[in-house]
């Protein structure tokens, strides 16, 4: 391949409210059986990219613990690798990562000592499918300087993207990030191509500057000067980093499209194996339109929901419309409803959590060994 | 120079016949069990979960889908620098090549692999079985005991005892007789088929015995390492232990993993039974479906009703079919309005709509009485079944079937069709 990866997995943000108290955005569980960052990682592992880095900052041990092998991803080869690359202290910089860029910035090594003539940037809260080397072909074709793959959105979400617009030609005219009101639809997804070089010569200059963020203060200030590119793609993506759109994508997975093209159609999502076993249906469960990930005891009714692994749901227990995350225990007759429960959870029995309006974010303490 | 304590040799040449059309054209320890595993994983994830990181596993009957599964050893964590997983296949040799002819023929012919790694103890499995245990534990009885040779055993039903090797100890365990599906068994202790040999014996055994024909452990070696007055000594397990060898057996051994709380537990943090697990999506329950007391894997999709059944990975169940008291193995897909009722599907097979297995009443089995019995209705691999047809009780069917298969779209109980192979 002739490109590089870099994913940049460092932020958390209070719109996952205290879902992020525990890990970056990048770790979120997502579907059943995957973490976010698996989609950025499986697409690079699946466009032949054997160079990856992982930009992290934000509770970085969570990402590393799921990151602990890079074999799932067919990464950890003689040639090539997975790379995870936290702040450190210099002796000319002793600053966390200020942005995007200088994140980039700080890692100006790992660019330069690459052969790789270009570089792919992803983000690790994105869900979707997409071969990276056809943004690259049409990269080529449109001799862009940067080419930022967008995708159409609907709906007032929209202020949480950075929103562009492009003339006929495909070139970005306008850019703006998180604007309060835009008469556009069409967003940047956060994933970019560009050539190496490009990339190290205006990372540099933005450090001159003392400007650390990429798209405020490099693609947004370039794009008159540079041949700024938007590759539209129009089948799945979902960004995961407020609750609502966490609990929108997982519930998407109900779906019998979305299924098919995440779970049936190649490639694959690959994750890290955890080796459970198959799920279990006691007498008494009662299962509706639910997605039931490997390790799951089932003694209750579940309904519109999404169980992750190893959830165990006691007799008598109604769980409806929520995402209840891995290895959580629901104690006999708990009632959930309009939630997500935190992994590890203990939910004592008797419980009731319904979201009244909104999801409701349901954190109880892992008492497990004390029950 | 490379040193291993203990070194395993897996014994998985096996063709397994009375599994029927489920070892056509698998080896029984590459036979799914239990939803998403093989039977093979059982004895492997021993191996690693009691410190064991060398194991040979010899292959001779069908090994196609045994080597994908096993690959380099990845899903035990036996790819590893020095030792880890070999697959051994019998091999061509300057004079004297032959297949492996009996259990300890296959051994003496893998002489020089074990010998490389210049192991104190070699531990012998076979990998039909399904059980935990520590063979750790095992070895520490036999360091305790001073042996020569140790025997994995286990108490059996007097009445059942005459299936098995058994063996007559003394009260310090020490073996003082040995007979090999006695007649008139004098002790209900049944060997498991794992030995632990210390490795000069072994050695000196295998070599002494090596013309012998069929060379066999309960056979041969046992008794000639016996009559020379060596230390063999009986190791008594007392867990789950099941033989999954007749159609029967596995049936019921997939059966009890869906009690309440199985007495074969695969849900415990401790001693992790591995596998290669290649499906990742979580299985998806529809609207309509109904799921009663049971195991489903991976990425299944099920519309219709399950009852007390095994439901392998990447199963799709159409609606308003019924599968009841069956073992459905993986990549399997069933049509709408089915009925499957006490069956035991393999792997890759596609069943129509409308179809019914296990109707009627019982007959004899027209061509293996022995083997298709128990009530149960067997499907081979990759085996296609028409729309519409309905298929009695202790029935067989292997390969692509069509309509023609099926005359007045029927195979009466006791009825066997198959399509590829030799025969069923």
């Amino acid at each position: 391949m002739r490109a590089i990866g870099l994913i940049l997995a460092g932020g958390s943000n209070n719109k996952m409210r205290e879902l992020s108290n525990k890990r970056a955005i990048a770790a979120m569980p997502v579907a059943g059986s995957y973490r976010s960052i698996d989609f950025a990682l499986s697409n690079m592992s699946n466009s032949h990219i054997q160079k990856v880095a992982v930009l992290t900052q934000y509770n970085a041990r969570s990402l590393n613990e799921h990151l602990s092998s890079s074999k799932w991803w067919d990464f950890g080869r003689k040639q090539g690798g997975l790379y995870i690359f936290t702040p450190m202290v210099t002796a000319d910089n002793s600053w966390w990562y200020r942005g995007t860029a200088d994140a980039m910035y700080q890692n100006l090594n790992f660019l330069k000592n690459s052969h790789e003539p270009y570089v792919v940037i992803a983000s690790g809260d994105g869900i979707y499918k997409l071969d990276y080397n056809k943004v690259l072909e049409y990269h080529i074709v449109k001799r862009a300087d940067v080419t930022v793959v967008c995708t159409d959105i609907d709906g007032d979400d929209i202020n949480r993207f950075g929103v562009l617009k492009m003339n006929e030609e495909s070139r970005i005219e306008e850019f703006e990030e998180k604007p309060m009101v835009t008469q556009s639809h069409t967003i940047s997804t956060g994933i970019y191509v560009l050539r190496r070089r490009q990339l190290i010569e205006m990372l540099e200059k933005c450090a001159q500057e003392d400007r650390h963020d990429f798209v405020k203060d490099i693609l947004i200030r370039y794009k008159n000067l540079k041949r700024i590119y938007g590759y539209k793609i129009k089948d799945y993506w979902s960004n995961i980093s407020t609750v609502e759109s966490y609990y929108k994508t997982n519930m998407d997975f109900l779906r019998p499209d979305v299924r098919e093209y995440f779970f049936r159609e190649g490639p694959e999502i690959k994750t890290k194996i955890d080796d459970l076993p198959p799920a279990k249906y006691n007498p008494g469960a009662k299962v509706k339109n639910s997605l039931i990930a490997s390790g799951c005891i089932i003694n209750g009714e579940v309904e519109n929901s999404v169980l992750f692994k190893n959830v165990f749901v006691g007799n008598n227990c109604v769980i409806k419309n929520s995402i209840i995350l891995n290895e959580v225990y629901l104690g006999d007759n708990t009632h959930i409803e309009n939630c997500v429960v935190e992994s590890r959870d203990t939910i004592r029995a008797n419980s009731y959590h319904y979201g009244e309006d909104g999801i409701k974010i349901v954190v109880e303490k892992n008492e497990r060994y004390v029950l | 120079m490379i040193k291993k304590e203990m070194i395993a040799m897996l014994l998985a040449g096996g063709q397994g016949s009375r599994l029927g059309v489920l070892t056509e054209k698998v080896a029984k320890p590459a036979v799914s069990f239990g939803g998403k595993y093989r039977i093979i994983d059982f004895p492997l994830s021993n191996c690693i979960n009691s410190g064991i990181d060398t194991v040979g596993v010899l292959t001779q009957y069908q090994p196609l889908l045994l080597n994908t599964h096993i690959g380099i050893g990845i899903p035990w964590d036996l790819d590893k620098n020095e030792g880890g997983v070999t697959v051994l296949p019998p091999y061509e040799k300057s004079t004297n090549s032959e297949w492996y002819t009996g259990t300890a023929n296959a051994i003496y012919q893998n002489m020089d692999y074990m010998a490389q790694y210049n192991p104190d103890y070699v531990l012998i499995l076979s990998g039909d079985h399904i059980y935990k245990m520590d063979y750790e534990v095992m070895l520490d009885f036999h360091k305790a005991n001073k042996a020569d040779v140790t025997i994995a055993t286990m108490p059996v039903p007097l009445e059942e005892a005459s299936r098995f090797g058994i063996v007559v100890t003394d009260e310090t365990n020490r073996i003082t007789q040995f007979e090999e599906k006695p007649e008139k068994p004098s002790s209900n202790l049944a060997s498991m088929g794992i030995y632990i040999f210390s490795w000069p014996i072994l050695k000196e055994a295998l070599l002494a015995k090596k013309d012998q024909n069929n060379l066999d452990f309960g056979m041969h070696v046992l008794p000639y390492c016996h009559e020379k007055k060596q230390r063999l000594f009986a190791y008594e397990y007392n867990g789950y232990w099941k033989d999954v060898g007749t159609l029967g057996s596995y049936w019921e051994a997939n059966m009890e993993l869906i009690d309440i709380i199985p007495e074969f537990n695969l849900y415990e943090e401790f001693w992790k039974i591995y596998t290669k697990g290649d499906i990742i999506p979580p299985q998806y329950i529809s609207q309509e479906a109904v799921i009663g007391k049971s195991l489903i894997g991976e990425g299944s999709e099920i519309h219709g009703e399950v009852q007390n059944s095994v439901i392998g990975p990447n199963v799709y169940i159409g609606p308003g079919t019924v599968v009841k008291d069956s073992v459905i193995m993986r990549n399997t897909s069933i049509g709408r309005n089915a009925t499957v009722d006490k069956s035991i599907v393999a792997e890759s097979v596609k069943i129509g709509n409308n179809v019914t297995l296990g109707a009627g009443e019982e007959a004899e089995n027209v061509a293996k009485p022995k083997v298709y019995s128990f009530g149960l209705v067997t499907i081979g691999e990759h085996s296609v079944i028409p729309d519409g047809v309905t298929i009695g009780k202790n029935t067989a069917i292997s390969g692509e079937t069509t309509m023609d298969d099926y005359p007045g779209g029927t195979l009466q109980s006791g009825g066997v069709i198959a399509k590829d192979g030799e025969s069923a």
